[in-house]
């Protein structure tokens, strides 16, 4: 039996073929490393992300994440909710707190959801995968697992927004979180802890409605990680990685800039430290390719541990 | 700039010299509009900063003042990002990127909301694609934000950004079948029921329904 069990709620961009499919590929890997067994919520829907506010109204956007967790609940009893995306948690997230402490809320999306055959009771509860690898497994079952320490590649920790605010990770600050830096110290890698864009809003999903301002934050989010001298940046967020690796294209064809800065997740980190190929940890999911993590990964002989 | 529809007249008569009051009772945490000590530390905290007309502290002042044309019809809510970085900042701790996505909502509803605002299309598209099935069809979400704007511009746009696209599709990351066919619930049928349940409810908590 697997040591932690949890409902998973992986998100659209997450699904086969997906803007972020690479890095579900990864976070499948990295729990299946350190044995933890995560049971996809049975046909979960989306969470209405941030960006829906003018079409959906509050309460159609309460059940959207209600009824994943009634689903939850109905399949998968006692199991905390984990999502893996910044927008699925928060989203998710803020739905819980604002039913738990509304009854009048609860009672209309429990209407709602009765049309769709389900109920919510209010006992799930919704967490990041980050919250998981930290508060359940703790850093150093996460560095026992080391068999390729990240040695000598610099890494420019990009927390993001959503994963940072509102709610954020226990114990953290808003304006200097630490723990994506200390994750990468935990698998060997070099954290560029005086990266100065580490919770910088690249846009988010108005990178689509509003390209130009959104570029703007994107290119200092990049050119800051060659400022530190980062090898690659990391990050816990699905949008955050697209925006900032797939825009760099357009900001060196407008801006004549050079940009090629990898951007990669936290969870192919830890899958190549824990010895996963390079398909494995999704490496193959990226317009431009984190070389220096592909060379790690396709060394036969793992590293000693020291 | 949008033609009031009759929610908006029905609003107007009910709540004449009284914007505040309508915020309250028909915007998502309007109620802590009133909360606002207009220290600015959200408009020096916003990305877009610079590109709001009116900075959320302005506008709950003219909510305060009773502007509810000026507030409608700005373009200023429809530059939130979703940060959080305001939220998190304010001294006290107004839920400020929500009464932002309330007030735009709200603006929308009234039909007051300027229609060629890309964010507010693009939001729009986006509750749309993803109710539609359960789950978001990135392409469909994509090739609809291009094309909104005709079937030449679309081209120019998607043309532009072929490289983006090629580099997605290498990277096994766009999947041009989802344009037949995407990812989908199997209980679709549910959850438009259930939706359309929420929207009466809500509809009829704020007072929107006759």
């Amino acid at each position: 039996m697997a040591k932690k069990e949890y409902a998973f709620y992986p998100g659209c961009s997450s699904q086969l073929k997906g803007s972020a499919s690479n890095y579900l590929t990864s976070v499948n890997t990295m729990c299946h490393k350190l044995d933890v067994k995560m049971t996809p919520i049975p046909d979960w829907n989306c969470c209405g992300a941030s960006i829906s506010y003018a079409g959906g109204g509050e309460l159609a956007r309460h059940v959207m994440n209600a009824r994943n967790f009634a689903l939850s609940e109905q399949h998968l009893p006692g199991q905390d909710v984990v999502a893996t995306c910044a927008a699925c948690w928060l989203g998710a997230k803020e739905t819980k707190e604002k039913l738990d402490a509304s009854s009048q809320l609860m009672a209309e999306a429990n209407e709602a959801l009765k049309e769709a055959g389900l109920q919510y009771k209010g006992g799930t509860a919704v967490r990041h995968m980050v919250e998981v690898l930290i508060e359940d497994l703790g850093y150093a079952e996460l560095g026992r697992h080391v068999v390729k320490p990240l040695e000598g590649v610099k890494f420019a920790g990009y927390v993001g927004c959503q994963t940072n605010r509102p709610f954020g990770i226990a114990g953290e600050s808003f304006e200097n979180p630490m723990y994506l830096d200390k994750l990468v110290e935990t698998v060997g890698g070099e954290a560029l802890t005086k990266y100065e864009q580490k919770v910088t809003c690249c846009g988010g999903a108005l990178a689509f409605s509003e390209p130009d301002k959104s570029q703007k934050q994107i290119r200092d989010i990049v050119e800051s990680a060659y400022d530190a001298g980062a090898d690659m940046i990391v990050t816990p967020c699905p949008l955050c990685q697209a925006n900032v690796e797939v825009y760099q294209s357009e900001i060196n064809r407008k801006q004549g800039t050079k940009f090629d800065m990898p951007v990669t997740y936290y969870s192919q980190l830890m899958a190549v430290a824990y010895g996963a190929t390079p398909k494995q940890a999704g490496l193959d999911g990226h317009i431009i390719k984190p070389k220096k993590l592909q060379e790690i990964a396709v060394k036969v002989v793992p590293a000693k541990k020291s | 700039m949008g033609a009031p529809n009759e929610l908006n007249l029905t609003a107007l008569a009910k709540y004449s010299n009284d914007f505040l009051r309508e915020v309250e009772e028909r915007v998502d945490e309007g109620e802590w509009v009133k909360m606002c000590m207009q220290c600015g530390v959200c408009a020096g905290s916003c990305p877009f900063g610079p590109d709001w007309e009116h900075s959320p502290q302005k506008i709950f002042m003219m909510i305060r003042a009773g502007k509810r044309q000026e507030v409608l019809t700005s373009e200023s809510m429809w530059m939130c990002t979703s940060c959080y970085n305001c939220v998190v900042r304010c001294p006290r701790q107004l839920p400020i990127t929500q009464i932002m996505h309330g007030l735009a909502s709200y603006a929308n509803r009234l039909g007051l909301a300027p229609k060629m605002q890309p964010t507010r299309q693009w939001s729009l598209q986006f509750w749309d694609n993803c109710t539609r099935t359960g789950r978001v069809n990135e392409l469909k979400l994509t090739l609809g934000l291009y094309f909104k704007d005709g079937l030449m511009a679309g081209i120019r746009k998607a043309w532009e950004m072929r490289n983006i696209g090629l580099g997605l599709l290498m990277a096994k990351r766009l999947n041009p079948f989802e344009l037949l066919k995407g990812h989908e619930c199997k209980d679709k049928a549910g959850i438009h029921r259930m939706l359309k349940k929420a929207q009466e409810i809500e509809d009829r908590r704020r007072g929107f329904s006759k």
